[in-house]
C-alpha cells in the first residue's frame, strides 16, 4: 500500500463563476472529525475521477495532527487542525467549508467560516440550531456575498464534482443515480432525505442530475429555493430545474414572483409537499420545523396553484412528478435545445471491508477467538446469556465467574462456594505485604490502580501463594494415587513445605473458623470431595508431629477448588490443567483486590503523607569500605 | 424542534419575572397569574396568592387556542368562589373548540382590571430580523383595524435602543403615553430577543394606574433556544395543541419515540379506514399521504405515520405490530379489501433488510387476522440492501399467502398508491 501526503497546492479554483457553488475542482475543509462522511467524500471524488481529494484539511478542536484515509485503494494522510483560522492559512485553496459542528457550536464555528477571507460557502449539518442564530449568520453572508446552505441538510451534490459530506447515500445508490458525472437538470429541495429518491427520479427521466442542494427543514434556511434556483438560471450547464417545495413559510412565492417577472425563464417542475395537511383536524407538525401550515398561503395546495399559475410545470399530485419532469426533458430535447449528455462508465469502486463483509462475498481467517461473551448484539451476553436474564434470575458474582471462566452454568452449591471463597480472601488487614504495599504506593502520591497493581505484584510464592500452592501439592500426589503418608514423607526429603499446612497461632485445639465454615459447607454440598479428604488426612500425619500444622484456610481453599472443579464435571486432568493456568491465584487476587483498594482509598482519605520508614527501624551494617576485588 | 406554543400563564410569569430588567422600573406589572391544572388544590390558593380572595378575578382555559370570548369560556369579574366553581364545572370535561374537541385541563386566574383604553402590541420573526407591531386599538381582531397598526422593522443584531420607537409609534398615540409606550416596547423587545421568543402578541394591554396589565397573551418560543435561554425559561413545559389526544396506541408509539433515538411517528386518522400506511422516512410519510388524498382517498386515508433514523429491528417489529393489530381489528363493513402500503424513498444509510425484518415479524404474528380482514401489501423502497430487503418481502408472501406486490427504486415512489387504490 502505497501512502502519500495531499500536497499544499497553492493554486486555488477561486475563479469559478459566481454562480458556481461548487464543481470538480472544489477543495473543502471539513470541520468535526466525522470520519465516515470524509470517506464518502474521497469516494465520490474517486468515481467522477477527481484529480485531487475535494477534502484538503478537516478541522478538529480537539485534536491535531494526521488523519489517514482511502484515496481509491491507496491511503492518504489529511492534516487536521485545531482552529479553521490554522486551517485556512496553511490551505488558501480551499472556499468551501462542510460543518458539522453541533447545534451548540455551528453559530460560533459558521460565524467564523463566513467572516474569514478563504470561505465562500459553508454547508451547516446540524439540527436544532437557534432561529436567531441562523438569522445572524444569514445577514453576515448577505453583507460578505457568500453563501449557507443548512441548517439541518444533508447538504448537497454537484454530480461528477463534489458531494457535501453524506449526501447521496450509499456509492451504489450514486452510481445507480448516475451522479458520478453532471446531467443538465439543477434541483433544489427543502428535504434531505428526499434528496435521494429526487437524484433517482431525475436520474430515470432525463439525463440526470447537474446539481442538486437540500436547503434544509428550518425555518430560515441559509439560502432558499430562489436562491439556488436563481443561480441555475445564470448557468448555461443547467437546462431545466426542479424544485421539491413544502407546506408552511412562504420562500416557495418568491420562486413565484421570479417566475412572473421573468427572472426565471428555463423549464421549472415544482411540487410541494403537504397537500395531506388539511385532512389533520388539529395542527400536526411534519417532521421540518418550517412544515406547519400557518396561514391558507402556507398550504401546499396554495402553494402548488400559485406556482402552476406563474408558469411552473407542476404535476396533480407527486404521483405525475416523474411524468411531468420526463415531458419537460423530452421537450428541451425535442425542440433541438438541448442534446443528452451521454453516460460515463465509473472506476470500479474498491468495496469497504466491512460492507463486503457483510455482504458475505469475502472471508478472512480472524485474529481473534473469543468464547466467553459478546458486546455487539441488542444486549451484552455473558457465555450466551443476555445480562438482562442474570439480573433476573440473580445468578450473582459467583454465576458471572461461572460464565466467564468455566463458560458453564453453575449449580447453586459451585457459585456459592465461589462467592464465598471471594469473600474469605477480600482483606487480611493493612499489615501483610501485598495491603503494605499497596498503602505505602497510596501514600506514595500513587493512582488507584498502580498503587492496586503495586500490592497485587507481591502475590505469588510466599504471599497469597498458598492457595494456588496447595492445590498444586495435594492434587500432584493424590491424582498419582500417591498414599498420604507417601506425600508427607516424600515432600520432606526434598525438603519442600507442604503448602496449606501449618499456622502461626490457630491449631487443633483452636480450630480458625474460617477453614470450619468452609469445610463444613463442602461437606454438605459438595458432590465429590476427595483433595480436601486427602488433606484432612494429611493434617492428621502433620499434627500429630505438631499441634498447628493444621489445614490452613488457603490450604482449605486450594482444595476444594479443586473439589469444586471436580464436582462441576472437570476430569483430574483438566483441574490439573486450570490449576497450571493459575485459577487458584485468579481467585485469591479477585478476592483481595478488594481489600487492597478499600486500603488505598482509606489512606487516601485520611490524606496519608508520604511513607518513609524509620531509620531507628534499620539496623545499618555498611562496611566502612568495599571489599577490593584484584 | 421548531417554534412551539406556550401557556399564556408562563408568558406572563417570565414578562413578570424579568420585566424590571427588560422593561422598566417607572412602570409595573404585577404579574398576578395562576394556573390551575387537574392536580392543583384550588382551596390551597389563596394561602399562596392572597390576591385571589381581595380582588375581582378573570378565569379562561389556557390551553393555546384563542377566542375564548367567543366560545363563552371567559368568566370575568367574578369572586373567587365563583371561579372555582366554573372551573369545578369544567374540569376535565370535553368541550369544543371550532372543529376541535379536547377535555379542558388548565385555567388561568388574574385579577379582574376595569380600565378604558385597550391597545395592542405584537412582536413577530421574520428572516430578516423582528417587526413590532403597536396599535391603540387592541382588544378586537387586529386585521380588523390594521389600518391603525404601526409595523416597526429592527434588523438582526440591531440595537433596539437606537431605533427611535417613539416616533414610530402611531399618529393617534396619547401624548401622555408615547414615552411610557415607546419604553415598553423597546423593553418586550429586548426581553423577547433575550429569551429566544418568536412571536409574542398581547391583544390587549391596558393601562391601569402606574402599570401596564397585559390582558391576553399568545407566544411562541424557539425550543432550539434551549441551550441559550433555559435558565431564563425556568420550568417551561410545550404542550401539545388543543385537540392532540393521544390514543393508547398513539401513546404507545410516543414513548418508543422518546426513548429511542430513532424516529417512530403514528397519528390515527380515521380507524375505520381502508389505507393504512407504514412508510420509511418524513418526508417520504408526507409524500404517501398526500397521494393518497390528492387521489382522492381522504375519507379512506386510516392513518399518518413514519419511521426513521435507523430503528432497532426490534423497534420496527413493535411498531408495525401496533399499525397491524388496529388494521386487522374489523372486517370492513362492505367486505371491500384493505391495503397496508410499505413505502419509502431511497435511504440513506439504513439498512432496508435489516428493518424490513422487523415488518416481517410482525406480519407473521398476524397471518390469520391479515386474510381474515382481506388485506393486500404493497411494498416500495430502496437503498442500501434493498434487493435482499425485497426478496425477503417477496418471499414473505408465498408463506403467507397474502397478497404482496413489491418494488424497487426502478418504480415510481408513490406509485403503489395507485396499483393499490386504482388497480392500475
Amino acid at each position: 500500500m502505497e501512502a502519500i501526503t495531499v500536497t499544499k497546492s497553492k493554486k486555488g479554483n477561486k475563479k469559478r463563476p459566481d454562480y458556481l457553488l461548487m464543481d470538480k475542482n472544489t477543495k473543502a475543509i471539513v470541520f468535526g472529525y466525522q470520519q465516515r462522511a470524509i470517506q464518502r467524500m474521497l469516494d465520490f471524488d474517486y468515481i467522477c475521477r477527481r484529480d485531487t481529494p475535494s477534502v484538503v484539511a478537516i478541522v478538529n478542536p480537539t485534536r491535531d495532527g494526521l488523519h489517514k484515509c482511502f484515496w481509491g485503494t491507496k491511503e492518504i494522510l489529511l492534516p487536521m487542525y485545531r482552529t479553521l483560522a490554522e486551517a485556512t492559512s496553511k490551505h488558501s485553496e480551499v472556499d468551501f467549508m462542510v460543518n458539522f459542528a453541533s447545534f451548540r457550536s455551528a453559530y460560533p464555528t459558521s460565524k467564523e467560516a463566513l467572516e474569514s477571507k478563504a470561505i465562500r460557502t459553508v454547508a451547516i449539518i446540524a439540527e436544532g440550531v437557534p432561529e436567531n442564530r441562523t438569522k445572524e449568520l444569514i445577514k453576515i453572508a448577505k453583507e460578505k456575498n457568500k453563501w449557507i446552505i443548512g441548517p439541518a441538510t444533508v447538504g448537497g451534490i454537484a454530480a461528477g464534482g463534489f458531494r457535501i459530506g453524506n449526501t447521496a447515500g450509499m456509492l451504489d445508490n450514486i452510481v445507480a443515480s448516475k451522479l458520478h458525472r453532471p446531467g443538465s437538470v439543477a434541483y433544489v429541495s427543502k428535504s434531505g432525505g428526499l434528496s435521494n429518491e429526487l437524484n433517482n427520479i431525475i436520474a430515470r427521466n432525463t439525463d440526470g442530475v447537474f446539481e442538486g442542494v437540500a436547503i434544509g427543514g428550518d425555518r430560515y434556511p441559509g439560502s432558499t429555493f430562489i436562491d439556488h434556483l436563481l443561480r441555475y438560471e445564470k448557468n448555461p450547464d443547467v437546462k431545466m430545474t426542479v424544485m421539491l417545495g413544502e407546506v408552511g413559510g412562504a420562500d416557495e412565492y418568491e420562486v413565484v414572483k421570479a417566475l412572473k417577472d421573468g427572472r426565471i425563464k428555463k423549464p421549472l417542475v415544482a411540487w410541494c409537499i403537504g397537500t395531506c395537511s388539511k385532512v389533520f383536524p388539529a395542527e400536526v407538525q411534519f417532521g421540518h420545523a418550517g412544515a406547519r401550515a400557518g396561514a391558507d398561503l402556507e398550504t401546499a395546495d396554495a402553494k402548488n396553484k400559485a406556482l402552476k399559475d406563474a408558469g411552473a410545470a407542476v404535476p396533480n399530485s407527486f404521483d405525475d412528478f416523474d411524468e411531468k419532469i420526463k415531458q419537460t426533458f423530452d421537450k428541451l430535447v425535442k425542440s433541438g435545445k438541448h442534446k443528452p449528455i451521454p453516460d460515463v462508465e465509473p472506476p470500479r469502486i474498491p468495496i469497504d471491508y466491512a460492507v463486503a463483509l457483510k455482504q458475505g462475498i469475502i472471508r478472512r481467517p480472524a485474529q481473534f477467538i473469543s468464547t466467553i461473551s459478546d458486546d455487539r448484539g441488542e444486549e451484552l451476553r455473558y457465555c450466551g446469556v443476555k445480562i438482562s436474564k442474570i439480573f433476573e434470575e440473580e445468578w450473582g458474582l459467583g454465576g458471572v465467574i461461572g460464565l466467564l471462566w468455566f463458560k458453564k452454568k453453575l449449580p447453586k452449591w459451585a457459585s456459592g462456594f465461589l462467592e464465598r471463597v471471594v469473600l474469605l480472601t477480600a482483606d487480611h488487614g493493612p499489615a501483610v505485604s501485598g495491603a503494605h504495599n499497596s498503602i505505602v504506593a497510596a501514600r506514595a502520591g500513587k493512582d488507584l490502580i498502580s498503587s492496586l497493581v503495586s500490592g497485587l505484584l507481591t502475590i505469588g510464592p510466599r504471599f497469597g501463594g498458598a492457595v494456588q500452592g496447595s492445590a498444586d501439592h495435594f492434587t500432584q500426589y493424590l491424582y498419582k494415587g500417591e498414599t498420604p503418608e507417601f506425600m508427607v514423607k516424600n515432600m520432606k526429603s526434598k525438603n519442600v513445605n507442604i503448602q496449606g499446612i501449618g499456622h502461626r497461632i490457630k491449631s487443633v485445639t483452636n480450630p480458625d473458623v474460617r477453614v470450619t465454615i468452609m469445610k463444613d459447607y463442602a461437606k454438605k454440598h459438595f458432590p465429590i470431595t476427595e483433595t480436601l479428604d486427602y488433606a484432612l488426612d494429611i493434617e492428621k500425619l502433620t499434627t500429630a508431629k505438631r499441634n498447628n500444622l493444621i489445614l490452613n484456610v488457603d490450604g482449605c481453599i486450594g482444595v476444594l477448588c479443586c473439589d469444586m472443579l471436580r464436582g462441576i464435571g472437570y476430569s483430574r486432568d483438566e483441574v490439573r490443567e486450570f490449576v497450571d493456568l493459575g485459577i487458584l491465584n485468579a481467585l485469591f487476587v479477585l478476592g483481595r483486590s478488594i481489600g487492597f483498594m478499600g486500603h488505598i482509598m482509606d489512606q487516601k482519605r485520611l490524606k496519608s503523607r508520604l511513607y518513609r520508614h524509620p531509620w531507628d527501624d534499620i539496623q545499618y551494617m555498611m562496611p566502612d569500605k568495599p571489599e577490593v576485588v584484584k | 424542534m421548531a417554534q412551539r406554543g406556550i401557556r399564556e400563564f408562563d408568558g406572563k410569569r417570565m414578562l413578570a419575572k424579568y420585566w424590571s430588567e427588560y422593561i422598566s422600573k417607572d412602570f409595573s406589572f404585577p404579574g398576578k397569574v395562576v394556573l390551575v391544572d387537574p392536580k392543583t388544590k384550588i382551596d390551597d390558593l389563596p394561602k399562596k396568592h392572597k390576591w385571589l380572595t381581595k380582588e375581582k378575578l378573570v378565569v379562561k382555559p389556557d390551553q393555546l387556542f384563542g377566542k375564548r370570548g367567543k366560545h363563552g369560556l371567559i368568566k370575568a369579574n367574578a369572586s373567587f368562589a365563583e371561579v372555582k366553581k366554573w372551573i369545578k364545572e369544567r374540569m376535565n370535561k370535553d368541550t369544543t373548540v371550532g372543529k376541535v374537541t379536547d377535555k379542558l385541563t388548565h385555567f388561568l386566574i388574574e385579577p379582574y382590571i376595569p380600565h378604558k383604553g385597550e391597545f395592542y402590541a405584537a412582536i413577530k420573526s421574520n428572516r430578516d430580523g423582528d417587526t413590532i407591531y403597536f396599535s391603540n386599538h387592541g382588544g378586537v381582531d387586529i386585521e380588523s383595524v390594521w389600518d391603525t397598526v404601526s409595523e416597526i422593522q429592527i434588523g438582526v443584531n440591531e440595537d433596539v435602543d437606537k431605533v427611535n420607537i417613539e416616533s414610530k409609534l402611531p399618529k393617534d398615540t396619547p401624548k401622555d403615553k408615547r414615552k411610557m409606550f415607546a419604553d415598553f416596547s423597546k423593553g418586550l423587545f429586548k426581553f423577547y430577543r433575550d429569551l429566544n421568543y418568536a412571536y409574542l402578541e398581547i391583544n390587549p394591554f391596558v393601562v391601569s394606574g402606574k402599570d401596564i396589565v397585559p390582558l391576553d397573551l399568545v407566544a411562541r418560543i424557539d425550543d432550539t433556544g434551549h441551550f441559550e435561554s433555559s435558565g431564563k425559561w425556568g420550568d417551561l413545559s410545550f404542550p401539545a395543541p388543543f385537540g392532540r389526544k393521544l390514543s393508547t396506541e398513539e401513546q404507545y408509539i410516543k414513548e418508543m419515540d422518546e426513548k429511542s433515538g430513532a424516529s417512530l411517528k403514528l397519528t390515527v386518522l380515521n380507524p375505520k379506514g381502508r389505507v393504512w400506511t407504514m412508510v420509511a422516512g418524513g418526508g417520504g410519510s408526507v409524500i404517501y399521504t398526500d397521494t393518497i388524498v390528492d387521489l382522492g382517498y381522504r375519507d379512506e386515508l386510516a392513518n399518518y405515520g413514519e419511521y426513521s433514523g435507523n430503528p432497532t429491528t426490534d423497534l420496527t417489529y413493535e411498531y408495525a405490530k401496533t399499525i397491524l393489530d388496529l388494521m386487522t381489528r374489523e372486517k370492513d363493513p362492505k367486505g371491500r379489501p384493505k391495503f397496508l402500503l410499505v413505502g419509502g424513498g431511497i435511504a440513506n444509510f439504513t439498512d432496508v433488510a435489516k428493518t424490513f425484518t422487523g415488518i416481517t415479524m410482525a406480519l407473521k404474528d398476524y397471518k390469520k387476522k391479515l386474510k381474515e380482514t382481506n388485506v393486500k401489501i404493497y411494498v416500495r423502497r430502496g437503498g442500501p440492501n434493498y434487493q435482499e430487503g425485497l426478496r425477503i418481502m417477496r418471499e414473505l408472501g408465498d408463506e403467507l399467502g397474502v397478497p404482496i406486490e413489491v418494488y424497487g427504486p426502478e418504480t415510481h415512489m408513490t406509485r403503489i398508491v395507485n396499483m393499490a387504490l386504482e388497480g392500475k
